[in-house]
């Protein structure tokens, strides 16, 4: 069940340029863009934990929806193991790209048992030949997840939240996905049921070698468990980086008062934090500055980031940051 | 020797359900001091909102303490009419809640709201009333308040709206506030300003704070004294120090192992076993027994009681007792 | 440090030395004593769980007693009791001419010395009606086509609304705008009218003696079917149109998708399993709706053809004499009451029973 054999290209996932726009009705006939994603770049290798990390409003739910085409994206192009992405082509990769969701009490059918629920997608590609081999797979599946066999009549309404989050992790496992689209998948859940379905994450990875887009607003989750974290303000990436080096050293300004607001469970060191309080609220995305998004609540803002947009620019060891300033 | 200004004292609380009585505090008791911030922090099911609303009196219909006593300087809360609860709520105690979407009434602009809390327990009336409303939204942080006034809900952020909740509350100056969970919906930058401004706030107006949260970061930063529960009982009670540094209870040993913290990062995460206490089948003896590493057989059976540590906190665990006999101390 | 101990010791509280401690209960616990504590509650299906709330409401079990008390009614009477709903009295082969407007329990003349000499008859339950007829049967009879015009009416409805609302519901955006802009129209139509039209011109039209079925129940049945699929079946798609955004917005309708499932597999397997419940209330709503308006046209004339009887073509005859024999508008006043009441109180019950949105 490994999926660890060597891809022709470096790269799983390569996203250029997505974008995102959704049509708001902003007046009687008169409607605006929406910038939900507004040109984002980044790539996965196989069996990779990429982090993507931003508030509300940012874009990051609307990125893993796209990739799997939940919306049709309004531009740029989405390559998974070479091949393009497009609504014509994602039937065919649907096997290979899963998703898990935020809710566990919505993600999962109230009317259908545990056994119909992680069997759907063997159901849809027909990847058994009996019912006794759809059972099977099932089993095994639930196994992996730590599910005990005996709950396979049950219903998902008669589990606790951390259970229904790994029946949806099986549900997403069981057409051997290559990549897994990880949709805040832990922040619904107690502290203490996040750290197992955390592990859980972790121990797949290495089993069965998939890949992740870890999606949350936790950064303490997204670095314990992310190879690299790609950082989101307003439809952009602002920083993309090797995990510890973009918290330990984080060179975007938005970046740096992210990671100061992060409460530490740590009383001293909390006390002897510096905190980079950011001044008003985040732009509306129906009105977005011109130029750099961030400008309007940053303090080292010129003319030139109201100009133009600053690109992503490398500073060294695959380390990103999209500021003119530093 | 200061009084406490609120001691609550075994309380318990209970919901009659389809299913049963559902026990959410069994026996809760902790003091809190004038000018203190306090945190209760537990995961869901621990019974730290309901003991919040259980101080308030604002439990829904089917609930009810069922024993103990909360007191107020001195007065014991639980016994208060109808009437008396209406003057204290607000004017002695007031509360602001978690969403900040749902806690304010979307059909009234944000000054006639602010008003009728003011009208209601100050003696200001019409403009007064409007001065005061627009002096709190300056002192939370809310720019241009006067144009905020004539605002509506929905017009307004949800950072901006916390801060609305947040004057409502302090309008009439009560001793204590209570935050039942007020920065869980807000984006992490927007929960440091609120967790700021409410720290500027007690040190301007003195109040005592009860801080109600799951999130042991936000407890690490803010409080002075912390208590832990699980299962509607208290597990351990000290200050951010003794809970951090020096855990005494399984249960807070579990959690602090469970979550990402810098110094320890790259190393797995310990998970708690097991899956959250159900509150309708509650173990004979301690709450968290069933998913503890280190139960005991006495744990099975016997709530643990509450035991002075070495260090100056209180933690419930058999183990410590344990730890007492071997030692000789008891 | 021993301030504090004495605040909390406000209330007795035990020193651990008065435990008599048994050192033995300090060693480890096992895993099968801790597993003990946990119990899962048995596996109960969203349908088992319903009904067993169903069960508890002793509104709804009435209705469905008194509901299941008028079907067998309907279906036994008529093999017990000799008369038929057209048949005039008569006595040994004689039309009584005076038996009309009996009381009931009452015997004509004739009828009394048929008993007198020895012959047994079947009781007038409820008397008879100004042409002689049994009441009792008559009532009876009424009560069957108002029950089967309300069934069927009800499931015209709910075809026609589920197809449609779940079409809207589900495709949304332009199409969804557009059929409820129609459904906007048609729900303006002033109903009564368009019965009252549609049964003069299908009068013309339609050739009815081909077809005795349709002879039996009279073209302004017909009509009244008509215009029921016409036209009264947007309460029914609106509500399934709402359910099913509703659903759509779940997050297992993504998921869904994500797996490759396809418009149709969706629909059958998560959207609508998920509305059943409130299609049925729905539905179950109707009937009594139906049931009021056909018996509303036969009370204004416009219902089943004679001599078939309606509740409501039954209590449009009972007006005539209502001074002197208001019983004969109170047996088939109370039917309609009893079934409209009870197929509403059914409904209430399976909504507080089933709808999701209510569960504690």
């Amino acid at each position: 069940m490994s999926n660890n054999e060597t891809t022709k290209n470096e790269y799983l996932l390569e996203v250029k340029d997505l974008k995102q726009y959704f049509l708001v009705k902003t007046g009687f006939m008169k409607s605006l863009p929406l910038k939900a994603v507004d040109g984002v770049s980044f790539n996965i290798k196989p069996g990779e934990t990429l982090g993507l990390v931003g508030e509300s409003g940012c874009g990051k739910t609307t990125v893993g929806r796209t990739i799997l085409h939940l919306y049709n994206p309004t531009g740029g192009e989405i390559l998974f193991d070479g091949k393009p992405v497009t609504p014509k082509t994602i039937d065919s990769m649907r096997k290979e790209m899963q998703m898990v969701f935020q809710d566990p009490y919505s993600s999962l059918n109230p009317r259908m048992t545990v056994e119909d629920i992680i069997g759907e997608p063997l159901d849809v590609h027909k990847m058994y030949k009996t019912k006794e081999e759809r059972r099977e797979k099932v089993l095994e599946l639930m196994k992996l997840v730590g599910l005990n066999a005996e709950h396979a009549t049950r219903y998902a309404h008669e589990f606790s939240g951390g259970q229904r989050q790994r029946i949806g992790i099986a549900r997403a496992l069981a057409t051997n996905p290559k990549f897994i689209v990880c949709d805040e998948a832990v922040s619904a859940l107690d502290v203490s049921i996040q750290a197992q379905v955390i592990n859980m994450f972790e121990e797949l990875q290495e089993k069965l070698g998939v890949a992740y887009l870890f999606i949350a607003h936790d950064l303490l989750v997204v670095r314990h468990i992310s190879d690299r974290i790609a950082v989101m303000y307003l439809g952009r990436i602002v920083e993309i980086g090797d995990a510890d080096e973009v918290s330990e050293h984080p060179i975007h300004p938005y970046t740096e008062s992210l990671l100061s607001a992060v409460p530490y469970p740590d009383p001293k060191m909390a006390k002897e934090r510096k905190r980079i309080v950011l001044e008003g609220d985040v732009p509306s995305p129906l009105h977005m500055p011109s130029g750099c998004a961030f400008r309007t609540r940053c303090k080292y803002a010129t003319e030139q980031c109201a100009k133009e947009c600053p690109p992503l620019v490398d500073k060294g060891n695959g380390h990103q940051v999209a500021c003119w300033n530093r | 020797m200061s009084e406490h200004i609120l001691s609550v004292q075994n309380l318990h609380t209970s919901f009659k359900t389809s299913k049963g009585d559902v026990h959410a505090v069994n026996g809760v008791s902790f003091n809190l001091d004038a000018g203190k911030i306090l945190g209760i922090v537990g995961e869901s099911g621990s019974g730290k909102s309901v003991t919040a609303y259980s101080i308030m009196r604002i439990l829904e219909s089917n609930g009810d303490i069922t024993g103990g006593q909360i007191l107020f300087k001195g007065k014991d809360i639980t016994k208060f009419t109808e009437k008396e609860m209406r003057e204290f709520r607000g004017k002695c105690c007031s509360i602001i809640f978690q969403d900040p979407m749902t806690s304010l009434n979307p059909v009234f602009t944000v000054g006639s709201q602010l008003k009728e809390a003011i009208e209601l327990h100050t003696e200001r009336k019409g403009k007064e009333a409007e001065a005061r409303a627009i002096e709190m939204l300056t002192l939370v942080g809310v720019n241009e308040p006067e144009k905020r006034i004539k605002q509506y809900p929905f017009e307004l952020s949800g950072g901006m709206r916390q801060r609305v909740m947040i004057a409502m509350a302090l309008s009439c100056e009560p001793d204590i506030l209570i935050a039942d969970e007020p920065t869980t919906a807000l984006d992490v930058t927007i929960q440091a300003q609120i967790l700021e401004l409410m720290q500027d706030l007690q040190k301007k107006l003195g109040m005592a704070i009860i801080m109600v949260t799951h999130d042991l970061g936000v407890i690490a930063d803010m409080c002075d004294e912390i208590i832990v529960m699980y299962g509607g009982r208290v597990c351990e009670r000290g200050t951010a120090e003794h809970i951090f540094y020096n855990p005494k209870h399984e249960y807070t040993k579990g959690l602090l192992q469970s979550i990402p913290n810098v110094d320890r990062m790259g190393e797995k995460l310990v998970p708690i076993p097991g899956t959250p206490i159900n509150l309708l089948n509650m173990p004979k003896g301690c709450a968290f027994c069933p998913r503890c590493e280190n139960a005991m057989k006495i744990c099975l059976d016997e709530i643990p009681p509450e035991m002075l540590m070495p260090d100056g906190h209180f933690a419930s665990c058999w183990l410590n007792v344990k730890e007492a006999m071997e030692k000789g101390e008891v | 440090m021993n301030d504090e101990m004495k605040d909390i010791n406000q209330m007795p509280k035990k020193s651990p030395l008065s435990f008599q401690i048994d050192l033995q209960k300090f060693e480890k616990a096992t895993d099968e004593e801790k597993r003990q504590q946990e119990v899962m509650s048995e596996s109960i299906s969203f349908f088992k769980d319903g009904v067993r709330k169903l069960m508890k409401n002793p509104l709804a079990v009435g209705s469905i007693i008194a509901l299941i008390a008028i079907v067998l009614m309907i279906v036994i009477v008529p093999h017990i009791v000799p008369y038929g709903y057209s048949d005039i009295i008569s006595v040994n082969g004689v039309r009584d001419k005076a038996a009309k407007n009996m009381a009931p329990f009452t015997w004509s003349e004739m009828e009394q010395k048929y008993i007198d000499d020895g012959g047994k008859l079947f009781p007038h339950i409820m008397g008879t009606d100004e042409m002689g007829r049994d009441y009792f049967v008559r009532v009876i009879y009424g009560t069957r086509v108002s029950l089967v015009v309300g069934i069927f009416a009800a499931l015209l409805v709910l075809i026609i609304g589920v197809i449609y609302g779940s079409i809207s519901g589900y495709l949304g955006g332009k199409v969804d705008l557009v059929m409820m802009r129609i459904v906007d129209i048609i729900y303006s139509l002033p109903d009564m009218l368009m019965v009252v039209l549609l049964s003069v011109v299908l009068r013309e039209i339609l050739n009815v003696d081909q077809f005795p079925f349709l002879r039996k129940l009279g073209v302004n049945m017909i009509s009244l079917f008509m215009v029921f699929a016409l036209l009264y079946w947007t309460g029914m798609a609106r509500m399934v149109r709402g359910q099913i955004l509703t659903i759509k917005s779940n997050d297992y309708v993504l998921a869904a998708k994500v797996s490759g499932a396809k418009a149709g597999r969706i629909i059958r397997k998560h959207i609508l399993p998920n509305s059943i419940s409130v299609i049925i209330i729905t539905a179950a709503l109707q009937v009594p709706s139906a049931i009021f308006t056909e018996s509303f046209l036969s009370f204004i004339g416009l219902g089943v053809q004679a001599p078939m009887p309606s509740l409501g073509s039954l209590a449009n005859a009972a007006r005539a004499g209502i001074s002197q024999y208001s019983y004969k508008l109170i047996f088939p006043a109370v039917m309609i009451c009893l079934i409209t009441l009870s197929c509403n109180l059914l409904g209430d019950g399976l909504r507080d029973a089933f709808d999701p949105k209510l569960r504690r």
